[in-house]
């Protein structure tokens, strides 16, 4: 497949990006076109319905799309291999448990009680992502360095002792707690509230601030290691500082909006197949894609089986694989690796 | 500029290298040569920085390797691995535009510095190419290119060093000659050449020094003219050789 020059992909994406957030708002059991007259109230009304709910969760939606697919890229660079995203470390398996524990023991005798309009399982997500990932951390790093081999397999243990955790508390939950485990983890955005839209903004912005600035370095990785090593790159350093930052902004995402799949493994893939893998273009590309997949996706959650709601994993799902094998089989699987 | 004393290496318990002392001098070429497993590409990483020995002295331009910081060292040294694994569809020009990651030359310059040496290893023509693409020997001489942009022109303080791993595996012969002569042009430049080659006469064509290896020790060390004996080659390699003189170079050539 031709690639095309990285910055008129930007461009193309900086112009599609304020079109996807104003079909978000349109779209919903209420349509709603903009500049659309009729009787007062229902303008007063849709104007409650587009200020107190669609722009919160559109602006979220997009926010945690470019936390993820930025995630997935890094991780993508870090592991040298374009199956790697978040969860490899743990992140997500992690987080599951977390929620999983405070929905099941936590919620009875703390209630339902919010921090900084932050649930408790949202906290309990965010806890369990760092857990994880500090043990994965710790199992993969020794005197030598960080072995990105031994992190591989030691996020893939620690997921299954997060998973069977999680399965246990499964277990022991009554329906009502195992409808709000499950739900949780299909991912949904339908809490988005100005304070949590706030909040992701404020935290994922502040973290995807500092992706670009290891650009670089991740190019001189994909050659390896101690060839990055002899490029000038202190490997070690910039290991930790990237699983670091990608804890952080994927425990902040998974905890806002639950596991949402996909998106962190297949927006690098496709930003990589239109302008090639430097991740100078890659990581800003990247965001603005998954921001826009997300709200894309978001929109048709809330579509399709209006007035009730698809869990948004779903959704990415089944519109994120058709679109890729496209792509792979219009791309002919000539780039090899990829 | 590169200083090796009494280098002691091992992996647990078991002994990689021992005793090793090899000093090299700006502007000549230095050819390790060896069996399988007598601990060529080990010497190399030592040298590189690449592996700590246990016991023994490492330094380079005057700097102990051990606490040079990465990025100094990057500028004036260059490696390149027996092996690169690189499964991401770059294309070729970016590729070789990597091995300016540790200089602020600005672009201009760094664009220009890629087409010289992608031309210098004769691989322009792939320059639009997706690296993935390629054949192991194109490849090579890829990787090859990325490792001179590295040290293609002197900058600031101290002599540059190249060090090159079984650099022509892969390669033709037309490819292979033209490997010896990059590195002969750049040793008249003032580069210092360490590499580790298999092909005897190669070796004995470029290389100002010879250093035989055997089970981790220098078995012998000299021009080609002193290092070339059918009797020291046959107890490191255990293959009887029969050494003629190339009629236009002048240099021995060994028949086996």
């Amino acid at each position: 497949m031709q690639r095309i020059l990285p910055r008129h992909c930007l461009l193309a994406l900086l112009v599609f990006l304020p079109v996807a957030c104003v079909f978000g708002l349109m779209i919903g059991p209420e349509w709603i076109l903009p500049f659309s007259f009729g009787n007062d109230h229902a303008v007063i009304s849709n104007r409650m319905i587009i200020e107190q709910i669609r722009l919160p969760r559109t602006l979220l939606a997009a926010i945690i799309g470019a936390a993820l697919a930025v995630s997935g890229v890094v991780m993508q660079g870090l592991f040298r291999n374009p199956l790697a995203d978040p969860s490899l470390i743990g992140v997500s398996s992690g987080a599951s448990a977390g929620a999983s524990f405070v929905i099941v023991l936590a919620s009875g005798w703390l209630g339902s009680q919010a921090l900084l309009g932050v649930s408790l399982i949202a906290l309990g997500a965010f806890l369990g992502a760092m857990a994880a990932t500090l043990v994965v951390y710790r199992l993969a790093a020794s005197d030598t360095g960080t072995s990105v081999a031994t992190m591989l397999l030691a996020g893939i243990a620690i997921s299954a002792m997060a998973g069977a955790l999680n399965s246990f508390l499964s277990f022991i939950a009554d329906n009502h707690m195992l409808r709000q485990i499950s739900l949780w983890q299909m991912g949904s955005l339908s809490g988005a509230t100005w304070t949590k839209t706030g909040f992701a903004a404020l935290a994922v912005g502040a973290m995807l601030i500092l992706f670009p600035r290891y650009s670089q370095a991740l190019n001189a990785l994909l050659l390896g290691e101690s060839e990055a090593r002899h490029l000038g790159v202190d490997v070690d350093r910039i290991k930790m500082h990237i699983i670091v930052l990608v804890a952080l902004t994927v425990g902040v995402a998974v905890a806002l909006s639950g596991t949402i799949a996909f998106v962190g493994l297949i927006t690098p893939h496709m930003v990589r197949l239109l302008i090639g893998p430097d991740h100078r273009h890659l990581i800003p590309c990247s965001a603005l894609a998954g921001a826009i997949l997300l709200i894309l996706a978001d929109a048709f959650s809330r579509y399709l089986l209006a007035p009730g709601e698809l869990p948004i994993g779903v959704v990415t799902a089944l519109l994120g694989a058709p679109f890729f094998l496209s792509l792979l089989r219009r791309q002919g699987g000539s780039t090899g690796a990829m | 500029m590169l200083r090796l004393n009494n280098i002691q290496l091992r992996f647990g318990s078991v002994p990689i290298l021992q005793d090793i002392d090899l000093h090299l001098q700006a502007g000549e070429v230095v050819a390790v040569l060896g069996p399988n497993g007598a601990g060529k590409s080990s010497l190399l990483k030592v040298a590189s920085g690449e592996l700590l020995p246990v016991d023994g002295d490492a330094q380079f331009n005057g700097d102990p390797l051990r606490s040079l910081p990465v990025q100094l060292k990057a500028r004036h040294m260059a490696v390149l691995p027996q092996l690169s694994l690189l499964n991401f569809p770059f294309q070729v020009d970016e590729v070789v535009l990597l091995g300016r990651t540790p200089h602020d030359t600005g672009i201009e310059a760094d664009r220009r510095i890629v087409d010289e040496a992608l031309r210098a290893v004769d691989a322009h023509y792939l320059r639009r190419q997706l690296y993935t693409q390629l054949s192991g020997g194109e490849k090579q001489r890829v990787q090859m290119a990325r490792v001179l942009t590295q040290i293609w022109e002197a900058g600031g303080e101290g002599d540059r060093l190249l060090i090159l791993d079984e650099p022509t595996s892969a390669l033709d012969y037309a490819h292979q000659r033209m490997v010896g002569d990059i590195m002969r042009r750049l040793a008249d430049n003032g580069v210092a050449v360490l590499t580790a080659l298999h092909d005897l006469n190669l070796a004995a064509g470029c290389a100002d020094r010879i250093v035989l290896m055997r089970c981790g020790r220098i078995f012998a060390e000299g021009t080609p003219e002193e290092v070339m004996q059918e009797d020291l080659l046959r107890e490191v390699f255990e293959v009887d050789f029969h050494r003629v003189t190339h009629p236009q170079t002048g240099k021995p050539w060994l028949l086996s």
